[in-house]
């Protein structure tokens, strides 16, 4: 096994904001992280490593009914017993929360009702973590238990009870349906026509580290919240809203996350109790999940039901498709409106599609709630649109990377469902991988039992609108300088290991032409950081690095005049560059960077910049039109190549080709690792990683354990070859677009797709199993289709579609007026 | 059975051992794990846990130099022995080359699982100065890690290999 | 984090003190060696000891002997040290495989011989959390009167896990075990274990392992499979140990030799390991090939019954038996 790399032709073409054709220091450069020295030498602290003094600990008593009426909780008995400090009911804070605007729907503690089994429905505080947890079991509960909405079809069938009192109806949390032409009109003029029903199940984030929060809370009258979080800024507003508290009297510092994927993006539970009890003590209070709580916050991938209808001319040009998703939600809403229309739209960003109709709908259900995975909404239909491809393919007989090849969504373009497309190097990524993978030579001409697969995906570089809609920027950075030549960056955005930290020091080097390792880097502090809005929709690198790249080209330019000044030269004339500022006709003349930021500060006063942030408004005028705009979309193409046991229907999957259209990368050696470990998680989702219940025993997680929820180990990872491509986009920093989930999405599809090709048959239900694969291989033997997966979709009352033209029938991203529709 | 504390505490033991080359003294109750002693008593919070039930591989330290799972020893049998965590491996300022390595080619995303992979690759190379791939899969099976996908790892354990065995 | 809940602990300094220690404290005591079966299920308030008796500093336990061509391995070797003991790993290829196949290699080093053949029984409605046990009601095996896998059933079903087990049945080795009493016997592995998931052992609860006795290496074979979704980690849920002797002996090529002797054992699928006696029947008298091979394994999985309480469909499971016993004995021919 090697894990040779290979990047692209070097790409110093930069056509960012940056001087264009200037060659790069920094950027682009495979340096370490800032933070990598304390990560390695064990300094870095997590939000469980952090201890106050006279800290108190808090555990949470969760629901053990899937969904009950909660009767009465007696705390008495645990509240009667040494060391215990403080309880906490729903009663105490009553005040509902929740990620989106619309749906706040979560209590700090249950109120009245258990949605899932691990509801939290009451807290204790305590000297110390044993005594909370004996406390714990010392309280008295009396549920009542309510029938349970078990999953999609009960959540469509179902409507009492209710598990939520909102939502379009029953336990129906959202509806969508969206038209973008004549989708039947389509399908006439097809010569082909496919229609599929796939099943993706949910799966988790596992992040190493299980949440953990730390409150306290000053004599004052301010809290402070340390925490696990990808969002500080969310919980910030979550805190405020709940404790009834001035949004300035709090203040929420995101620890480093040890991983979160999106499983720490919501404002949780745990932190607004220990919140409140340390407001409750005056002490500081901890909290940490234990691996079987962190399977209940999950927020995780919605298991998703799809029907994808496909038309196609002979040459596999699509005419017209017809998308439908029903999403099992889970007990709360969280990001699930988004998550909702998340599942309907990229499908138009890789390949031509001249008319779409979007139907999605989301359900309630009592187990833990489902919310942003890595891919937010997106892998499901990824992976459907990509089996059914590889389908088609094999219906036109042609060569399913020629049929992708052939039909590109070309760059510069508005999408049917008006998302407007930048740079597109999805087309370069599938040549590479194409001949990287010697694919023409391996696509089904490899022995039975071993088979190739190909698919691709896209993904946004941070979302174009924000949650909370508002005219304000989605990331500001601040940059001071001083006489020392010290700099310092301060943003709210969070490190969840993707390197965000260093992205920020790597810009601002550049541009003030410093050591990145000299630089402060300040981060996730609602007190001292300028809002960002978090680490979710790949948003950071973008935002942030535009934030920063405009932070610091002013600080620059206050320096620079103040050294033109000086220098009598022109300021167009001065170079920032290795740690000194100088004439750029003759290098010897100028200053050490703390110098000629003296004389800056001499010139103007202190030296402080900002910058910010705001994504370009998207062409769509409708409802809806906010999921699915972004300043950038990144590309990646991957193939495949696996062996399927015929005796035992086991996959194993040995290499990897993967290529990713970056843009331009910031720091390859970071965007390698962020598409080697996208790859690794989707071999999990692919093969292994599942979140199931079990219906006949009241809904429990079925496998809430490191060791029975698979994640695969170094023998299950395989070889991975990753090509950059490199084509900046105009509204990236330096070209940048993202690296952090888009390389997932093709991961899933392409293993279904090499197991047709190793073994002939369809597993048409992630995970690809081996259970499942060798169920269809019997079939098969039997005469029968040799094909695992659903084989209806439900009957859903969508209402009546909010009809836009798509740009080429004259749309301009407006829905048509009732009127126009009865013509 | 739902009292959850079983019995009344018994009496703590005093624990000697050596962590990191220093001798500690330290009254324990008999049910304190290695990896409570480390990150409560001792405030050495390099080592990292994921599940305490020996299911992920992130709490592990070496005890008297073999790679083991803080989370299921006892403190109480650690008595007499020698403790290395992560928080030993570098000499003053000067990292342990695997250290070095890690930071360098990125084997650290978020840097949670890093303690573990770090002291069982240490581990790894007194026992095999050059390990081939396939030794390095099997050495460290016992080590989940979310972000990485292994890669950067193995990458990293080369580096380092080959560094201390002064190839350039 | 997860704890263990309070418990008196005791270092006994011989054998002898460790079973008297046992015997004193009756069932509210455990043996403890690597405590990688005891403690994930103390915390999950499985087990619930009052007294955890610690017996790995035992020296005695420590050994691997030969006696007269038998080999005694000691009770307390880690795992990894019995995959990498040069003899075992020789002779006793299949232990030695089945030993390297347990969890991952951090728990090698702390598992031991003893405590994996002595594992508790696996059941994924039992090894859960208390809370999570509560949200079912728990079970017979601890705190309820019910068995969820099967709900008529007078008897728990839970999976005997142990991948050396199958292995010592089917070797015929001895276990060794010595009493508070003193005394100290030698119980076939066959006889060992007993088809309940909750007293799955025929050992009295006071008597220590001390020690397992291998058959001398006289020209049989072994070998042992393993089902399990991935390469470290996870348990067996289907485990197939076969033991086949020649009837030429002495290792010469068995080509055409017929088969004198031969056992096959499933591990995994009961709440022990159990003799396939018909695969036995199906190889014995005939020289080993593909058709009596497929002979035996036709037999083993007619016997075999999974149950739907460990990861991978019951289905799956049996239909596995079939291939996984084929090539186990491919492995020896
Ligand atoms: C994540 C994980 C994965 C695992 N995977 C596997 C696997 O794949 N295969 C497998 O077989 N096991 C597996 N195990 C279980 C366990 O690690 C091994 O079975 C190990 O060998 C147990 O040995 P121990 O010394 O740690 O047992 P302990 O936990 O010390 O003891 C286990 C039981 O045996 C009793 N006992 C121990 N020694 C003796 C003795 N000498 N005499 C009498 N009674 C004794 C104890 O009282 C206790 O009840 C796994 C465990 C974990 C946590
Ligand atoms: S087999 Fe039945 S009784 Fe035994 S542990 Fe499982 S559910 Fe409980
Ligand atoms: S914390 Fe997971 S193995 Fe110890
Ligand atoms: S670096 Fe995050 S888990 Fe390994």
């Amino acid at each position: 096994m090697s894990a040779k790399r290979s990047q692209n032709d070097g790409g110093a073409s930069s056509r960012g904001s940056h001087r264009a054709g200037e060659p790069t220091r920094v950027v682009g450069k495979p340096l370490r992280k800032v933070d990598a020295t304390d990560k390695v030498t064990g300094k870095t602290l997590f939000a469980d490593d952090l201890v106050r003094p006279r800290m108190l600990y808090c555990k949470l008593l969760r629901s053990h009914l899937p969904h009950a009426t909660i009767k009465n909780i007696d705390l008495g008995p645990a509240l009667a017993m040494e060391g215990v400090v403080a309880g906490l009911t729903g009663a105490e804070m009553p005040i509902q929360f929740g990620i989106l605007p619309v749906s706040q729907d979560e209590h700090a503690l249950a109120l009245d009702k258990a949605r899932f089994i691990g509801d939290p429905i009451a807290a204790i505080c305590a000297e110390d973590e044993e005594t909370a947890e004996a406390a714990i079991h010392a309280i008295k509960v009396e549920l009542e238990p309510l029938p349970t909405i078990t999953g999609i079809e009960d959540g469509i069938k179902i409507d009492e009870p209710r598990i939520h009192d909102y939502g379009t109806r029953g336990n129906v949390h959202k509806v969508v349906n969206l038209q973008f032409g004549d989708v039947e009109a389509g399908f006439a003029e097809a010569d082909h026509v496919r229609d599929d029903v796939i099943f993706f199940e949910g799966n988790t984030h596992l992040p190493m580290e299980q949440h953990a929060s730390l409150a306290e809370w000053s004599a004052d009258r301010k809290l402070t919240l340390w925490s696990s979080t990808q969002t500080p800024h969310y919980v910030h507003r979550a805190l405020a809203k709940v404790l009834e508290m001035p949004a300035a009297r709090v203040r929420v510092i995101a620890c480093p996350n040890g991983g979160g994927f999106g499983g720490k993006s919501d404002p949780f539970n745990h932190e607004i109790v220990v919140a409140k009890f340390a407001m409750m003590t005056g002490r500081p209070v901890k909290v940490t999940l234990t691996r079987e709580e962190v399977f209940y916050c999950h927020r995780g991938r919605h298991p998703v039901l799809m029907r994808i209808k496909t038309g196609v001319k002979k040459d596999g040009a699509i005419t017209g498709m017809h998308f439908q998703s029903a999403l099992d939600g889970g007990a709360y809403g969280s990001y699930g409106v988004a998550s909702t229309f998340y599942t309907g739209a990229l499908q138009t960003v890789t390949y031509k599609i001249p008319r779409y109709h979007f139907q999605g709908i989301r359900l309630f259900t009592n187990k833990a709630p489902c919310g942003p995975k890595r891919g937010h909404g997106t892998p499901q239909p990824r992976h459907a649109l990509e089996v059914q491809l590889d389908k088609i393919a094999e219906d036109l007989k042609m060569d399913p990377a020629e049929i992708r090849l052939k039909h590109l969504t070309p760059p510069d373009s508005v999408t049917a469902n008006y998302l407007k497309i930048g740079s597109m190097g999805l087309g370069e990524c599938i040549r590479k991988v194409v001949a990287g993978s010697d694919w023409k030579n391996k696509h089904r001409k490899l022995p039975y039992g071993r088979g190739v697969g190909i698919a691709c995906s896209s993904y946004l570089s941070g979302a174009g609108l924000p949650i909370y809609w508002n005219h304000m920027p989605h990331s500001g950075v601040q940059l001071k300088l001083d006489r020392s030549g010290g700099v310092a960056v301060f943003c709210g955005s969070t490190d969840i290991g993707q390197g965000s930290d260093s992205v920020l020091a790597y810009v601002v080097a550049e541009v003030l032409g410093i050591d990145p390792f000299d630089i402060r880097v300040v981060t996730a502090d609602t007190d001292l950081t300028p809002v960002d809005l978090g680490s979710y929709s790949s948003r950071v690198t973008l935002m942030t690095g535009n934030a920063a790249l405009q932070a610091a080209e002013r600080a620059r330019e206050l320096v620079a005049k103040a050294v033109a000044e000086k220098l009598e030269a022109k300021v167009n004339d001065i170079v920032f560059a290795d740690g000194r500022v100088f004439r750029a006709s003759n290098p010897d003349e100028g200053y050490s960077f703390a110098k000629a930021v003296q004389y800056a500060e001499a010139k103007f006063g202190t030296i402080g910049t900002v910058g910010s942030y705001t994504p370009p408004r998207s062409p769509g005028r409708f409802k809806g039109a906010g999921v699915g705009p972004s300043p950038a979309y990144s590309y990646s193409a991957a193939v495949v190549e696996l062996d399927v046991d015929p005796d035992t229907g086991a996959p194993q999957v040995h290499k990897i080709w993967i290529g990713h259209d970056i843009g331009k990368s910031i720091n390859p050696l970071l965007v390698e690792g962020q598409v080697e470990g996208s790859v690794y998680m989707g071999l999990g989702e692919a093969i292994m990683e599942e979140m199931v219940y079990r219906e006949n025993r009241n809904m429990v997680h079925k496998i809430p354990s490191m060791l029975e929820y698979k994640s695969p180990t170094t023998f299950e990872m395989c070889d991975v070859e990753t090509y950059l491509i490199e084509d900046p986009d105009p509204n990236g920093p330096f070209g940048a677009k993202e690296a952090g989930q888009g390389p997932l999405l093709p991961i899933m599809p392409a293993v279904a797709n090499a197991v047709y090709d190793a073994v002939g048959v369809r597993i048409d239900e992630i995970p690809v199993t081996a259970e499942k694969i060798r169920r269809a291989m019997r079939d098969k033997e039997r005469g029968r289709e040799g094909r695992f997966g659903p084989t209806k979709f439900p009957d859903v009352d969508w209402g009546d579609p909010l009809v836009v033209p798509p740009p080429w029938e004259g749309g301009d991203g407006k829905p048509l007026e009732e009127e126009a529709l009865k013509k | 059975m739902s009292d959850h504390r079983v019995i009344p505490e018994p009496p703590k033991t005093v624990l000697h051992m050596k962590v990191n080359g220093v001798r500690i003294e330290e009254a324990i109750r008999p049910h304190k794990t290695l990896l409570e002693v480390l990150r409560e008593d001792l405030l050495l919070t390099g080592t990292k846990h994921g599940c305490e039930l020996g299911e992920c591989g992130t709490c592990a330290v070496l005890v008297d130099g073999e790679p083991v799972l803080s989370c299921l020893v006892l403190g109480v049998a650690c008595q007499g022995k020698s403790v290395e965590t992560v928080e030993g491996m570098a000499n003053g300022p000067e990292l342990h080359p695997l250290q070095e390595a890690f930071a360098e080619l990125g084997a650290a995303q978020c840097g949670y699982c890093t303690p573990g992979f770090l002291l069982t690759a240490k581990e790894l190379l007194d026992r095999d100065p050059d390990p081939s791939r396939e030794t390095m899969i099997a050495a460290l099976a016992g080590n989940l890690c979310r972000c990485t996908g292994y890669l950067k790892i193995y990458e990293a354990i080369e580096l380092a290999a080959a560094r201390m065995r002064g190839v350039k | 984090m997860l704890r263990l809940p309070n418990f008196h602990y005791h270092v006994p300094a011989t054998v002898a003190e460790a079973v008297a220690l046992k015997a004193e404290h009756g069932p509210h005591a455990s043996y403890v060696a690597g405590g990688t079966d005891l403690y994930p299920n103390m915390k999950r308030r499985q087990q619930e000891p009052h007294h955890v008796i610690q017996i790995s500093q035992l020296r005695e336990l420590h050994e691997v002997r030969d006696e007269g061509g038998h080999v005694r391995v000691g009770a307390g070797l880690t795992l990894t040290a019995v995959h990498q003991h040069e003899r075992i790993a020789r002779d006793y290829h299949a232990l030695a495989e089945a030993a390297e196949s347990v969890a991952t290699p951090l728990l090698r080093n702390m598992g031991t011989l003893g405590g994996n053949l002595c594992l508790d029984t696996r059941c994924n409605y039992y090894d859960q959390s208390y809370e999570w046990r509560k949200g079912i009601n728990f079970c017979m095996k601890k705190d309820g009167d019910i068995c969820w896998v099967a709900k008529s059933s007078p008897k728990c079903l839970a999976v005997s896990s142990t991948d050396t087990a199958p292995v010592a049945v089917a070797l015929g080795a001895a276990i060794e075990v010595t009493s508070a009493k003193g005394e100290t016997r030698r119980i076939p592995a066959g006889d060992f274990f007993r088809n309940d998931g909750i007293d799955y052992m025929k050992k009295e609860h006071d008597e220590l392992v001390t020690s397992i006795h291998l058959p001398a290496p006289n020209g049989w074979r072994s070998s042992y499979m393993k089902l399990r979704r991935r390469g470290s980690f996870d348990f067996p849920v289907l485990g197939v140990a076969v033991f086949v002797k020649f009837a030429n002996a002495k290792g010469a090529a068995a080509k055409d030799a017929p088969v004198e002797e031969a056992r096959v054992v499933l591990g995994a699928v009961f709440s022990e390991p159990t003799i396939v006696h018909g695969a036995a029947d199906a190889l014995v008298g005939r020289p080993l090939t593909k058709e009596s091979i497929e002979d035996a394994a036709e037999a083993a999985f007619k016997i075999a019954k999974p149950m739907d309480n460990t990861d991978y469909l019951l289905s799956y499971r049996k239909e596995m038996v079939m291939p996984f016993t084929k090539r186990a004995l491919l492995k020896v021919m």
